[in-house]
């Protein structure tokens, strides 16, 4: 029996050498284990050299090789092709950002966005190595969800929202600012509230909860987006009725 | 030689996924409700008026089947929007005793289907006494 063989249909971008992007068409052995990473890295070693994407752990971990497969934000390496088998495979580069090559990414602006909301614990302490601070397991359970991501940004190809507002601060950065938020070891909350209750921060939220749908990790950006709207809320009312207290 | 290209994002995204096309439904259900929010102002403006002739003509175009067909979406609308919202509210306020979560389906019935029943329940009751 003759080789089954799988359409991909690849973005290319070569700045170097055209204006606009292109499809290239290429057929790939079908095989039933092969992720669509796999079919890419078979193009490259056999097919064509110059083809660009990021790629390394294979296993759903380092979160580079997001991709749109037809259409949705997908981890390549976790979508086997015979998930579209006998149908062709279109892929592209992750939406809402700007393309560098083929299929490979800018994320400049993401990592801009994700140092405002200060992802890190935060001490009023003057040495905070000093000593360890303890934290009890239902304290790491309030929190260790959305510790979970992988910067994979498949959550900011699926919301639509920063298609209108690019400066909106967008679901992973805001999750991971909730996610320091509820960590008792930390007592950054007052400092990350300028950012995080504007509206590129929390408020640029319509919720579609699409961002939820395509986490690989079930990190759940949209409820922690909605938690720090309650947060936010709540602040800004004790704020009202309190002003000489401590923001 | 770096030349960024900046794509568009699709015109039709809305139309794209079941989630996509479930929120925008959600969304539009406001104007249902924005439009049954005027009609209720203008009834109350014409209840102020005090004359038996406005509240007769009141109540001959809330009888009218146009009225009742535009009622019926209105509340269609406002189910739906309830409903779906109600099964959100255990993403927007997670609750847990201890390190258990509590079930998703106990925080939307505490919270929104349980009072609306009771609310909605009230209010017939106290209609049709």
């Amino acid at each position: 029996m003759p080789q089954q063989t799988i359409t991909l249909e690849v973005f290319r971008y070569r700045p170097d050498e055209e204006e606009q992007s292109t499809f290239q068409s290429y057929d790939v052995p079908y095989h039933e284990h092969w992720v669509v990473l796999d079919a890419l890295n078979w193009i490259k070693d056999n097919v064509d050299g110059t083809l660009s994407y990021r790629w390394s752990c294979r296993m759903g971990v380092c979160g580079s090789c997001g991709m749109m497969l037809n259409g949705d934000p997908k981890l390549s390496c976790a979508v086997f092709l015979k998930d579209y088998f006998p149908r062709a495979i279109r892929v592209e580069p992750l939406a809402n950002f700007p393309v560098e090559r083929d299929l490979v990414i800018n994320m400049d602006g993401f990592m801009e966005k994700l140092k405002t909301v200060k992802p890190w614990i935060i001490r009023d302490d003057v040495d905070p190595t000093d000593e360890e601070y303890l934290q009890t397991p239902s304290q790491l359970t309030a929190f260790k969800q959305f510790s979970m991501c992988i910067n994979c940004m498949l959550c900011y190809s699926a919301c639509p929202e920063l298609d209108g507002d690019p400066e909106f601060i967008g679901p992973a950065a805001l999750a991971l600012a909730h996610r320091y938020n509820l960590d008792s070891r930390d007592q950054g909350t007052a400092e990350r509230q300028d950012i995080l209750g504007s509206e590129e921060g929390v408020w640029g939220c319509a919720f579609v909860g699409e961002c939820t749908e395509v986490c690989p990790k079930n990190v759940d950006p949209a409820g922690a987006i909605q938690q720090a709207k309650v947060a936010a809320t709540k602040a800004w009312y004790k704020h009202i009725l309190m002003p000489w207290g401590k923001r | 030689m770096r030349k960024p290209l900046v794509r568009p994002y699709p015109r039709d995204w809305f139309l794209r996924t079941h989630a996509y096309r479930l929120f925008m439904l959600r969304e539009l259900t406001s104007v249902c409700l924005a439009g049954y929010l005027v009609f209720l102002l203008w009834w109350l403006y014409q209840l102020g008026k005090g004359d038996t002739e406005s509240f007769q003509s009141m109540l001959s175009l809330a009888k009218h089947p146009v009225s009742i067909g535009l009622h019926t979406i209105a509340l269609i609308a406002a189910a739906w929007h309830s409903i779906t919202w109600f099964n959100l509210t255990p993403l927007v306020m997670p609750m847990r005793i201890g390190e258990d979560k509590v079930p998703n389906i106990v925080i939307a019935i505490a919270t929104g289907f349980g009072p609306w029943l009771v609310v909605s329940g009230s209010t017939l009751w106290a209609t049709l006494r």
